[in-house]
């Protein structure tokens, strides 16, 4: 074999309480696509950011083209020939997507100015390149989410790389548009470049991967040819177990018609949404990123004003215009950012945990501290919270446990429907499995849940039923005892 | 969503609808009083606008990356001083050095609150907040409280913003050719980008290897040239210098950066607007007296004024984002 | 699996087994803030009556009060708006506004009582005003305010030019001169139970709770069921309120209103609220911190009157104090958790 373009060794990285890479390694050849897998929270997105010089390591060697390299800045990486492709928007929404493709290496002209001219007509050409039809002089706001993917592709190939990365490249992508990445990957891998092709849907490892490189909670566990294993080896390389351990899914007693959706439409979000929650019920509700799920989440919890539609709730008319409304008939919704919708990281714990009942712990507007407390204290052990006290910053606890703050708070108000948007998103195995069980009990006690995840797994594995959303509109309905990988997975993509 | 209809079009297109007004209102002040309108009467209100016009455009580069300097008219103060006791100590030095002096003096100024906001952390508001009475204070320190009056300056340094060139004077030209270097620098240079990238998304902009700080700090480099530069010519155009010169006009140059249409959330703006906003206002001034109202409104107008923009822009900004929904399907 | 938790957080417990410390760490580390402030204020007062033999005098110290009184009136609900992640920078116009709306009142001939009610309803309106374009618009309170800052202050120039509004009615004197018992004037007492009632509203009540909520995290807050845009807009009218008060004793003191009156307050009072520890950014601070910093800034400015400075050159000291003051704690925070992550990967 040749030797590779790109090595890394013991490379480790830590943030204050989390060591998000510990010793790995990395190995990435010349004219091959390496698959690099492992869980969310198993250092990948790190990984991404050392190598592209956005996080400098705290040890360990970088080596291109067995040359030891230091990696400062984001420039430190174009110059040494890596060039990425973020999972996260990181683009310039108010510049044109000529702009955006040239925003660290433009042409000038004679004058030393920057030649607009020359930039847009290489624009085009990188977009016809991609088979992107788009106009290289609007702004990048006016583009779709998969264009805006497609543009920052461009950005990253105007740069002449040797190696690329591309983080969950597919997530927001249709089945077509997948079938045109591939092909350009292919192109890539046959022009000699060293592919990084960061995903965790399987069927994409073993189309188009050769190698491939597992993680696990920031470790290294494996590596070697794709053709050398089976989607099993690699799965319990990446839990360490086997897969059927993960969802506790109790049956439980479905009951009769909690909520109703009727119609429930936004002008430019969703439309046409309909179904019914029954109580003890997981609903499941799947689709791709920027289907709209997470939307409808929102306008049942009136975050988002609705165009038109009815919905009811416990047999009584459903019309919140605030969150606050939606809380006092009891239907709550754990957000899908944690982080900036879901906890305060600044606030102790008991403060986060008795925020929305506040009004029920008071005297005349007085907080009885003791009480607050126990509420919190009561909550914190149902869930099994691990901290050094109730008085500590949320900021300071694990991804897990912090997750369970957000859910031990809803659950204090007594909730008779409860939404989890991606309930298990970036945290440990440990903490998944406890947030997994506790949905399973809440349903035994005769809650409603409605989840919406995107990880197949997990809706597969929890959900009674599920609900799959293509393009702001309900494109599948399946009971458990139908639902198929297939089946659900054709039905979000809208092929 | 798409505006459709000329009226959100021109809103969108902000500079156009501005330039609009401006003619309009040119229009009604010349039917009340036509002398108003004559090209000399104009030259003379250009040349009162021209340093707000400079200060406009520099601000903009500052509120561009998210951030703003209020510090502008106390670096004038500061610096328009120093050239005045630079040019009653050294009386033979030539209008060109001591232009070059201000400018350096301004650069000075503006670094200072660059680092602070770059290096220390500190929200620029809060650093050009403190600076802004520092600097004003400390040209009490320089000056001892006096005044420095016309008959203590030497002719040649009163000259240079006065002499005039194809019926414009050189304060307006100046102003010209800052406006335009400024778009260029803006339009065609890799910092000028980057600036917009920083305040546009700065996430992104670290992804891309741009030093968000640093370009904050350049922006405020130029924001205290430009000041500095202005300091001179303010002192020299009205020949004196005192503590209290240009008070509260970091307000004006605010305004009219708000009234060009330049987001205060950063990354939105162009010169042309921030250039027009100054126009606007000094329209508003020197219209003010002719059609007989007193010039005590004119502080109320352009605090309403800027509060109406915002609000504008406000609504015009929220049109647009992202949408699920194609739109075959409606 | 319950191993993997443990081994990675060696320090969590069981919540069974934590203690019951509702007054934790977090409090304590609030305290340090307000204790480096009391040890300033003693020295401060220490060097003044170095300074002056007559300072110690009831007096004096009495009189000493008056030029921070009305400025410490707005720090309150300004360190309660500013915890809450927004800020009023048009509080001294409001003042001019509520100044010349008295004395156009006066010369219609209202008594003082309603002169006093007149100025603080107009700083009550313009308080909601800015509120409510605001969050009515989702525009940042900073651009707004500084136009309501030309724009108050504007109308107090169309109403008054260069004219003055003298001759208020002598009972009227009362609110700004008036003294209560002994020393103690009218307008220290009131600032005295304002700031105890302030304390109580942040740090005890649901009320003052949600205020650290929204400051810290306003999507949490609002995805937690708080009504964010109503208790904004409600402390921007608290803050117009209490504008509006310290427009009365400050109109009541000095006698005379002009357009300019007040010139300059937003950024002292500002200075007081961050010097008293409220982070500017907000989320955290606390009523105590701000008393401390009132008497702080009165004792420094009184030394300083003693010793001749003029008041430009004690602006100076307000700026240089506000950049420190903010500097000093970022640049901490950064040696600590630097500190904190060698400390780390030491492991």
């Amino acid at each position: 074999m040749n030797r590779p373009v790109l090595e890394l060794r013991n490379i480790s990285k830590t943030f204050p309480g989390v060591k998000a890479l510990d010793s790995v390694e990395l190995q990435l050849y010349p004219g091959q696509v390496t698959a690099l897998i492992g869980e969310n929270g198993a250092g990948k997105s790190t990984l991404v950011k050392v190598l592209t010089g956005i996080y400098a390591p705290d040890g360990g060697e970088i080596l291109i083209d067995d040359a030891p390299v230091t990696m400062q800045a984001a420039t430190d990486a174009k110059r040494h020939g890596i060039s990425a492709i973020h999972q996260e928007a990181v683009m310039f929404d108010e510049l044109t997507v000529t702009e955006n493709i040239f925003i660290n290496n433009q042409n000038r002209n004679i004058f030393g100015l920057l030649d607009w001219k020359l930039m847009r007509k290489r624009a085009k050409t990188l977009l016809e390149y991609l088979d992107v039809n788009v106009d290289p002089n609007i702004p990048l706001r006016e583009l779709s989410v998969a264009h805006k993917h497609l543009v920052s592709f461009a950005a990253a190939l105007s740069v002449s790389s040797s190696i690329v990365i591309m983080d969950e490249p597919t997530a927001s992508l249709s089945h077509h548009e997948i079938q045109e990445l591939y092909r350009l990957v292919r192109r890539l891998r046959d022009e000699g470049k060293a592919i990084l092709f960061i995903s965790h849907k399987f069927d994409e490892i073993f189309e188009i991967c050769d190698r491939y490189t597992v993680f696990r909670d920031g470790q290294f566990v494996g590596s070697g040819g794709i053709a050398d294993v089976t989607q099993d080896d690699l799965v319990a390389m990446m839990v360490g177990r086997t897969v059927s351990q993960i969802y506790p899914k109790e049956q439980t007693t479905i009951g009769d018609t909690v909520m109703s959706v009727k119609g429930l439409s936004h002008p430019s979000e969703f439309a046409d949404i309909d179904f019914d929650l029954r109580k003890g019920e997981i609903l499941g509700f799947y689709g791709l990123v920027g289907a709209g799920r997470s939307e409808v989440m929102q306008a049942l919890f009136g975050l988002t004003p609705t165009s038109s539609g009815s919905m009811e709730l416990n047999g009584k008319p459903f019309k919140p215009r605030t969150p606050g409304d939606a809380v006092d008939q009891g239907l709550v919704y754990v957000p899908e950012d944690r982080q900036h919708q879901g906890a305060i990281l600044t606030l102790p714990i008991f403060q986060n945990i008795t925020l929305p009942q506040l009004g029920g712990l008071s005297r005349s507007g007085f907080i009885d501290m003791a009480r607050e407390y126990d509420v919190a204290r009561e909550y914190a052990t149902r869930l099994q919270l691990k901290a050094s006290s109730l008085s500590e910053n949320v900021e300071n606890l694990s991804g897990g446990n912090q997750q369970k703050v957000v859910i031990g708070k809803w659950l204090a108000t007594n909730p008779n429907v409860i939404i989890v948007d991606e309930p298990t998103k970036g945290i440990d195995i440990g903490s998944k499995a406890a947030v997994h069980k506790f949905m399973g009990e809440l349903v035994a006690q005769g809650l409603s849940v409605i989840m919406v995840s995107s990880e197949l797994p997990e809706v597969m594995g929890m959900a009674d039923r599920v609900i799959v959303m293509h393009e702001g509109r309900i494109a599948a309905r399946f009971e458990r005892d139908d639902m198929t990988a297939e089946a659900i997975v054709t039905a979000a993509t809208g092929a | 969503m798409k505006n459709t209809s000329l009226l959100g079009k021109m809103i969108s297109h902000r500079e156009w609808l501005l330039g609009a007004i401006i003619v309009l209102m040119l229009m009604g002040v010349g039917y009340i009083a036509p002398f108003f309108v004559t090209p000399g009467n104009l030259a003379e209100a250009f040349d009162d606008t021209s340093i707000l016009i400079m200060l406009a455009c520099a601000q903009m580069l500052v509120i561009l990356t998210r951030c703003i300097d209020l510090s502008v008219a106390s670096n004038i103060a500061l610096t328009g001083m120093c050239v005045a006791l630079f040019n009653v100590a050294y009386p033979d030095t030539p209008a060109l050095v001591t232009l070059i002096l201000s400018i350096g003096i301004g650069i000075v100024l503006g670094a200072f609150n660059g680092i602070l906001v770059w290096l220390v952390g500190i929200p620029s508001i809060v650093v050009t907040l403190g600076t802004m009475s520092v600097y004003r204070g400390f040209v009490f320190l320089i000056s001892g409280g006096e005044w420095v009056n016309a008959h203590e300056m030497t002719p040649q340094f009163l000259a240079l913003p006065r002499a005039t060139f194809l019926d414009l004077t050189v304060l307006s030209w100046i102003a010209i050719a800052v406006t335009l270097a400024l778009f260029v620098f803006t339009r065609f240079t890799k910092t000028g980008l980057s600036i917009f990238a920083v305040g546009g998304n700065p996430k992104a902009a670290v992804y891309s290897g741009i030093n968000v700080g640093k370009y904050q700090f350049i922006t405020f480099c130029i924001s205290g040239a430009v000041a500095g530069m202005c300091g001179y010519l303010w002192v020299s155009r009205y020949a004196v210098a005192y503590v209290e010169v240009a008070v509260a006009f970091e307000l004006q140059v605010v305004a009219a950066c708000v009234i060009g249409g330049i987001s205060i959330a950063g990354g939105i703006g162009t010169i042309w607007g921030a250039a027009l906003g100054a126009i606007f206002l000094g329209l508003i001034k020197n219209a003010l007296p002719v059609i007989g109202i007193s010039p005590f409104w004119q502080l109320a107008i352009s605090g309403l004024v800027i509060v109406l923009a915002v609000i504008i822009n406000s609504r015009s900004e929220k049109c647009g984002g992202r949408r699920i929904l194609r739109e075959a399907h409606q | 699996m319950m191993n993997e938790e443990v081994l990675k957080h060696p320090m969590t417990k069981d919540i069974k087994d934590l203690p019951d410390n509702l007054n934790g760490d977090w409090r304590n580390k609030l305290m340090r803030w307000e204790t480096l402030l009391m040890v300033f204020v003693a020295i401060a007062f220490f060097t003044n009556t170095q300074i002056s033999p007559y300072f110690l005098d009831p007096w004096s110290l009495s009189d000493a009060t008056f030029n921070f009184t009305e400025k410490a009136i707005i720090a309150l609900p300004m360190a309660l708006l500013i915890i809450a992640r927004d800020i009023d920078l048009s509080v001294a116009s409001t003042i001019a506004l509520a100044s010349v709306a008295m004395g156009f009142a006066n010369t219609m001939g209202a008594g003082p009582i309603e002169l006093a009610l007149i100025g603080m309803a107009v700083g009550t309106v313009a308080g909601f005003i800015n509120g409510w374009i605001i969050t009515r618009f989702d525009i940042p309170a900073i651009v707004v305010t500084i136009g309501t800052m030309s724009l108050y202050r504007g109308i107090a120039y169309i109403v008054l030019g260069d004219d003055v509004y003298r001759s208020y009615p002598s009972d009227f004197a009362f609110f700004g001169q008036g003294y209560v018992w002994g020393v103690l004037s009218f307008e220290f007492l009131l600032f005295l139970c304002l700031a105890v009632v302030f304390g109580i509203l942040l740090h005890k009540t649901t009320f003052g709770r949600r205020v650290y909520a929204i400051g810290n995290n306003p999507t949490a807050a609002l995805f937690s069921g708080i009504n964010v845009k109503r208790h904004r807009l409600f402390l921007f009218t608290l803050v117009g309120l209490f504008a509006g008060i310290a427009a009365v004793l400050l109109t009541s003191r000095i006698g005379s209103t002009r357009p300019s009156i007040a010139m300059g307050w937003e950024l002292e009072v500002i200075t007081m609220v961050v010097l008293g520890g409220v982070n500017i950014l907000g989320g955290a601070g606390s009523i105590v911190g701000v008393f401390i910093a009132v008497f702080l800034m009165g004792l420094v400015t009184f030394g300083m009157g003693l010793m001749n400075v003029p008041g430009i050159v004690m602006s100076i000291f307000t700026g240089c104090l506000l950049i420190l003051v903010i500097g000093t704690p970022i640049i901490w925070r950064r040696f600590l958790n630097a500190r904190k992550m060698r400390s780390n990967s030491g492991e």
